[in-house]
């Protein structure tokens, strides 16, 4: 069985030059650092890596022996089926560098206890995007303090059954049946395990 | 008969496989060793393993004969007789066996012949195609199967041999030990008989003909070469008779080796070889071309090895054997340049590198002629790297770095230009012309004239500029004709391109100087010119160091030079005033400063210009110093060319440099000249002074006059403003003039002189009033520093003198026989009320005077101590530190070192405590029973304390504050003494304690007890003074005596002591107060002391932590001690220690957590407990609802710090339960 991948050339956008944060030198003992925007960005993207979406890419093997590569193509078309499996840890791509989440998709508002993330799936049909609130969700669940109200949505005109998207993703009895299930469970955590080393 | 038994039973154990190697490896240990010490012969040990080395069984034969193999390796330097070498080596070049079959045979020995049950990917039924009844396999398809069998049958009948089929395909692992064989007896000393050539050429022949290198194994194929190298470096004689057929046989054996061990060797073999036939037209010649093309294949260096793998071979040395490799000959050379030049082409910078590095040894060894041909093609092939390896240069000038244009550090550049130099020294003639003829240098130099500024270059012109510039410099760097033709083809253009041509020269001056100042400067002439002179500087100054011989070669550049100086000169000058943008101004300083430090006799600059320069840049310090860049560019070209000079000892520029810099940096801080921001005056002094030590010399002295003009002024009229001017120049004189003077191990009067000029100062002023605090502690700084760097005679005179103005001053009682016979207490009444009215002077003079006892070495012998001892004391209990402070060193420096100073100090250390110990009796009214009381050890005397008058006992935290810094004195150099001291402390921990519940609701009573926690808390205060390390005083810099692990031992005596006086304390307060000293002494402790006791303290630790929870106050002491634990939980021992005590680490941690007052707490504490995850689960478990909670409750903490942590620890304690996190 030979599956195909999703999106199997996606697009690699530039990392945005990260602002530094400005530390002020003394930093008074009791002064409150509220949560803002890029704090909610920084934990979703610094280390939150895609491996699904995660695929060939041609520039990866142009270092490679020409041998090693003809192996390679009789290696892949026996075992097609393992290819999506091939994991690069070198080159993983991070939701910010498919531009998935930007900064200035979400808002944050500390006093009322309220965020909103809009996120832009790489296709319109992509069939990842519920997968991907979902892991959005989960991070921050587990991140922001718990007085927090998180709402997520696909970006307006970026998917196809957008408002069905939505309506999935901020249904809190179906994310909870979600997360009861162990293999979705596991596919989450395995998206988010390298963010918390 | 035993002997022979015990012997075959090592053999046996050896030579069976199925023992551990570990066990193989003794028994052949203990054969070795027989061998070795003669209970065993060779003859014998051959004749007792007969049976093993000549087995039909050829695994058991293989391990006879590696086993013999490896007893000669160990036997390497034990002599052994021709005949036995004789022998052995005929053996084992026997084994050397006919492989022709050998890549077949390999692979069906590994098993890996493409029978069916190999080629399992397809799906094929198993079966062999021959007698189509049974599953195909290696064993099968060549012994077993029936057609297979019947043939070897055959043919065994035929040749008449009796042979028991094998079970498997294996004889291969006899070769290994015949190679191990060969290769030990090739290797042995002359001293210990070697194998005679004959027999070496056996072994030669043998493996050429034999041996087929490339089928072998990775292990085999390494023997091999050894085997090779070995033959070549050891019989060169015997094998170079061999030629064609030992060159082909080699390069058949290494072509397309893979591994990089064999490939070390191979690249050896070939640059051996080479040397082996140095004729061009031997047979060598023939075999160049083809062992170029198997050596090429591998440039450049491709590594692909994983770094797991460790082989100990990095690419670096892989490609540096190659090299050798390539240039072992000039018989390469048609192959071997053409090869470079096209990858030197190529966008590889690895590659690019390597071909440079290559070029750059291939030229050393080919030889001139060789190289001639190819000059234009390595030329054009350098200029394109320099070009295409230039990245954008960055302007840089922060505070620290004055670098100027800086260009990425590029490797390949560097490269290029060793080559470039390297080329040129070989055949100067041909580059040169290159180089002056060449377009592109031409077009640059014709472009140049067309951009005024740096700014308005493009990037591509800057990094041609660039390229341009290095390929300039080094050139002419090379040689001393290299220089004179650079010069002659290239400066006088420069010059022009700058407005500076021969025809103005000839000219009257003056006018023509207006017209060029008015004009700006080329920024690219100016840059070029200067990357010239710098080049001809460096070349003049190297060869003036050889011999001044060819002066006279560089005649032309020289009077060129001579002739522009005086122009060049002014443009840079004029540059330096104009020009608005850095780079201009760092070139115009770059190039004055080379021009004032050309070397001295051979100098085309006239001392005239010298003298001018150095004006401009004085100028410039004195005028200029808004313009930070330029002001500093001015006083690092200052500092450079003071140096320079002084190096060189070129006295008549010296006297110039002294009259015009100097004296006239000098006279700025003496001046009373506001324009100029002071802490500026002082760079500028400090950094002068430091370039040489005859400005040192002068500049000390300016700078000690400004001082003390300063300090009469303050003395005298009180003048505040010069307080502020007095203490930036104490400061820069002690932090920046001293650790020099002090380095270079000069000037001693110096530091002599110093202090005593401030103590006559002191001396001669009578009463002043200076309220300035920070004058005070500047001066104490600079006289501790002045002292502890002097040495012991001058300490000494420093100290008479210092003793003598104390004893002069009226205030203080300093008559012997007063400390001896008057009663203390009356003598400290009267202490005390004079010290009541401590003039001003007299503080000065006190706190001064313990600045130097603190500063000087123990050696130093210290005037009239007991009453000194006495009058420190008497000011300590006013609450006069620095008294305490020197107290504590007089008490730490006591008569330790020699006998002579024994002898010479009036009491000794004994004594001195004595003294010490029973003037405390002095305050015998108010406290004086604690004290006393817990000296002898006996009972407190509580009532007393609480009758003691409030007013009578505030001189207590005083004397505890003193007693501490004695205390640290006697801990540092481990005298028993510190104990008693520590008990006083402890006492008075304890006693308030017992004593609060005697308070009573009175006004008086509640403000004696506020009193008492005051005192009680200097108490615990001294413990922490105990441990710390202080900056202030007794310390190494102040020359303290340490006694090494001082810290281990405290700790180590205090705890059992502080252990139960913790448990059996019952008041909260007194509690509370031995917590906090345990809390002092344990976050100073190395954390190795406190991991030993790990598993009693806890407890106590987290008590503790719990105990300074509750107070802002301590948040100091709570984060160093939380750090103490985080060392406990991170550390392995700790670890275990925690187990036992998690739920009540767990606990105490979660209290932390919401810790107000300080955002270090609050992450730490969340740190241990990431660290407490790791724990074994089954202990943590039940807390982990706990923690979580906790946690959640930090996810929204006020800092951003703190919540990150919060994050990872919340998932490294849900993540203990499963890996879905429920919570």
């Amino acid at each position: 069985m030979v599956s195909e991948l999703i999106n199997a050339n996606p697009i690699v956008y530039e990392k945005k030059e990260r602002r530094a944060r400005s530390v002020p030198t003394a930093v008074e003992e009791y002064v409150v650092e509220p949560i803002d925007q890029q704090e909610v960005f920084d934990i979703l993207s610094l280390q939150l890596f895609w491996y699904g979406l995660c695929t060939f890419k041609s520039t990866y093997y142009r270092g490679i022996s020409k041998l090693f590569l003809l192996l390679l193509l009789l290696f892949s078309l026996t075992f097609l089926n393992h290819v999506r499996d091939i994991k690069d840890p070198e080159h993983p791509y991070s939701l910010e560098e498919l531009k998935v989440i930007t900064e200035d998709a979400i808002e944050v508002d500390d006093q009322q206890s309220y965020v909103r993330i809009t996120f832009t799936p790489t296709v319109e049909h992509c069939s990842m995007a519920t997968i991907i609130g979902l892991c959005l969700r989960v991070k921050l669940l587990r991140s922001l303090p718990s007085r927090y109200k998180v709402d997520i949505r696909v970006a307006p005109g970026s998917h196809a059954s957008e408002s069905a998207v939505n309506k999935q993703l901020n249904d809190k009895e179906r994310v909870a049946a979600a997360l009861e299930n162990p293999n979705l469970v596991d596919m989450v955590d395995e998206c988010l395990a390298p963010s918390y080393d | 008969m035993a002997e022979s038994s015990q012997l075959s039973h090592l053999i046996e154990s050896f030579v069976d496989s199925s023992r551990s190697p570990t066990q193989q490896a003794a028994s052949l240990d203990k054969i070795a060793s027989r061998v070795k010490n003669d209970v065993l012969t060779m003859e014998g040990l051959v004749r007792e393993m007969q049976m093993y080395l000549t087995t039909t069984d050829n695994i058991v034969r293989a391990r006879g004969i590696l086993l013999l193999a490896e007893v000669l390796t160990c036997l390497a330097t034990k002599p052994l007789d021709n005949a036995t070498l004789h022998s052995l080596i005929g053996f084992f070049t026997d084994r050397l066996v006919p492989k022709r079959v050998a890549f077949f045979l390999w692979t069906a020995a590994h098993g890996r012949i493409l029978t069916l049950d190999n080629l399992r990917g397809l799906h094929l039924e198993n079966r062999c195609y021959i007698c189509c009844c049974s599953s195909e396999s290696v064993g099968h398809f060549l012994i077993h199967c029936p057609v297979a069998y019947a043939l070897w049958v055959q043919m065994l009948q035929a040749f008449g041999i009796q042979w028991v089929m094998p079970g498997s395909v294996a004889d291969w692992k006899a070769l290994r030990g015949a190679l191990v064989g060969c290769l030990a007896l090739m290797r042995r000393k002359s001293s210990a008989g070697v194998v005679t050539s004959t027999d070496a050429k056996a072994v030669a022949e043998s493996f050429l003909q034999n041996l087929q290198v490339q089928s072998l194994g990775q292990h085999d194929r390494k023997l091999c070469f050894e085997l090779l190298e070995c033959l070549l470096e050891r019989y060169p004689n015997t094998v170079t008779p061999m030629g064609d057929e030992l060159i082909y046989g080699i390069c058949e054996a290494i072509d397309s080796e893979k591994d990089p061990q064999c490939l070390m060797l191979t690249f050896h073999i070939v640059e051996v070889l080479v040397q082996l036939f140095p004729d061009t037209s031997g047979p060598f010649a023939s075999f160049a071309g083809d062992l170029f093309e198997i050596l090429s294949c591998y440039f450049p260096i491709h590594f692909t090895h994983p770094r797991g793998e460790d082989l100990g071979i990095k690419r670096d040395d892989l490609s540096r054997a190659l090299m050798l490799a390539f240039s072992s000959t000039p018989l390469f050379e048609p192959f071997a340049i053409p090869l470079l030049l096209e990858k030197l082409s190529s966008s590889l910078p690895s590659a690019k590198l390597d071909s440079l590095k290559y070029l750059s040894s291939c030229t050393s060894n080919y030889g001139p002629e060789r190289m001639a041909k190819h000059a234009r093609a390595i030329w054009l092939s350098i200029k394109d790297a320099l070009y295409t390896s230039l990245q954008e240069p960055t302007l840089s000038f922060t505070t620290e770095s004055l670098d100027g244009l800086v260009f990425q550090e590029n490797e390949i550049a560097k490269e290029a230009l060793t080559l470039l130099q390297q080329v040129i020294m070989q055949n100067n003639g041909l580059f040169l012309s290159l180089i002056v003829e060449d377009e592109d240098i031409n077009i640059i130099l014709n472009t140049v004239p067309t951009y005024e500024s740096y700014n308005d270059i493009p990037l591509q012109g800057k990094l041609k500029l660039f390229a341009a510039g290095c390929i300039l410099s080094i050139s002419t760097k090379t040689s001393v004709a290299c220089c004179h033709m650079i010069f002659e083809s290239f400066f006088p253009r420069l010059m022009e391109i700058l407005g500076l041509s021969e025809k103005n020269l000839s000219g009257d001056h003056s006018p023509k100087d207006n017209y060029l100042i008015s004009k700006r400067l080329n920024f690219g002439a100016l840059y070029l010119s200067v990357e010239l002179l710098a080049a001809c500087r460096d070349l003049i100054a190297g060869s003036t160091q050889i011999a001044s011989k060819s002066v006279s070669t560089y005649e032309t550049s020289y009077c060129m030079l001579h002739s522009f100086s005086n122009l060049l000169t002014k443009a840079f000058c004029s540059t330096l005033v104009s020009s608005p943008h850095d780079a201009d101004i760092y070139f115009g300083v770059k190039g004055l400063q080379i021009l004032a430090t050309f070397p001295g006799d051979v100098s085309p600059v006239p001392i005239s210009e010298f003298e001018n320069i150095l004006i401009t840049f004085v100028s410039i310090i004195t005028v200029n110093f808004k313009k930070t860049l330029l002001w500093r560019l001015a006083l690092k070209a200052l500092m450079n060319i003071g140096s320079f000079i002084d190096r060189n000892n070129e006295s008549e520029k010296i006297l110039s440099y002294m009259r015009i810099v100097v004296e006239k940096i000098v006279s700025l801080v003496s001046l009373d000249d506001v324009t100029m921001p002071f802490p500026l005056k002082l760079e500028a002094i400090s950094g002068i002074g430091t370039s040489g030590l005859n400005y040192m010399l002068h500049i000390i002295q300016g700078f000690e006059e400004a001082l003390f003009a300063n300090l009469s002024e303050i003395y005298v009229h009180g003048n505040l403003k010069s307080a502020k001017f007095t203490i930036w120049l104490l400061e820069c004189y002690s932090n920046k003039l001293l650790p020099w003077i002090h380095e270079n191990g000069v000037f001693e009067e110096v530091l002599l002189r110093f202090p005593i000029n401030i103590w006559k100062q002191i001396e001669s002023c009578v009463g002043f009033s200076v309220p300035e605090k920070e004058l005070l502690d500047a001066m104490m700084t600079t006289m501790k520093h002045a002292v502890a760097f002097s040495s012991e005679e001058s300490q000494n005179e420093i100290i008479q003198k210092a003793y003598n103005v104390l004893s002069s001053s009226t205030s203080f009682p300093l008559k012997e026989s007063m400390a001896l016979t008057i009663p203390f207490q009356l003598e400290g009444l009267q202490l005390t009320q004079k010290m009541d009215n401590l003039l001003c002077r007299d503080e000065w003079i006190l706190s001064l005077f313990a600045s130097v006892v603190i500063a000087v070495r123990p050696q130093t012998h210290i005037p009239n101590v007991k009453v000194i001892l006495n009058l420190f004391i008497t000011t300590l209990l006013k609450g006069h530190v620095p008294a305490a402070q020197a107290l504590g060193s007089i008490v730490n420096k006591f008569g330790k070192s020699s006998t002579g100073s024994e002898i010479s100090s009036d009491c000794t250390l004994e004594e001195a405590l004595d003294i010490i110990f029973q003037l405390k009796l002095w305050t015998h009214q108010d406290n004086g029973a604690l004290l006393r009381c817990s000296v002898n050890g006996s009972e407190m005397g509580h009532t007393d304390l609480c009758q003691a008058v409030v007013n009578n006992k505030l001189p207590q935290i005083p004397a505890i504050t003193g007693l501490s810094w004695i205390g640290k004195g006697l801990l540092l150099r481990g005298h028993d003494k510190v104990k008693d001291v520590t008990m006083i402390f402890l006492e008075c921990l304890l006693s308030n304690g017992n004593a609060l519940p005697l308070s009573q609701h009175s006004l008086e009573n509640s403000c004696e007890q506020d009193l008492r926690v005051s005192v009680m808390k200097s108490a615990s205060d001294a413990f922490r003074i105990l441990m710390s390390d202080s900056e202030v005083c007794l310390n190494r810099k102040f020359h303290a005596i340490i006694r090494p692990l001082y810290k281990q031992r405290f700790f180590s005596t205090m705890m059992p002591i502080l252990q139960p006086l913790i448990m059996k304390s019952d008041s909260l307060l007194s509690r509370s107060m031995l917590y906090q000293a345990f809390a002092h002494i344990i976050s100073e402790t190395p954390l190795v002391a406190v991991l030993g006791e790990a598993k009693k303290l806890i407890p106590i630790l987290l008590d503790c932590l719990s105990m300074l929870n509750k107070d802002a106050q301590d948040k100091d002491t709570l984060y160093s001690l939380l750090l103490v634990l985080s060392g406990i939980l991170t550390d392995k021992d700790g670890q275990e220690a925690v187990v036992d005590n998690a739920h009540l680490v767990i606990n105490c941690l979660t209290g932390l957590i919401a810790y107000p007052h300080m955002m270090l707490v609050r992450e730490t504490a969340i740190q241990c407990l990431v660290a407490m995850s790791e724990l074994p689960h089954a202990r943590i478990y039940p807390m982990r609802i706990q923690v979580l909670q906790a946690i959640s409750k930090a996810l929204d903490d006020s800092r951003r710090a703190v919540r990150q942590e919060a994050v990872r620890c919340r998932q490294a304690w849900a993540s203990i339960a499963s890996r879905s996190l429920h919570f």
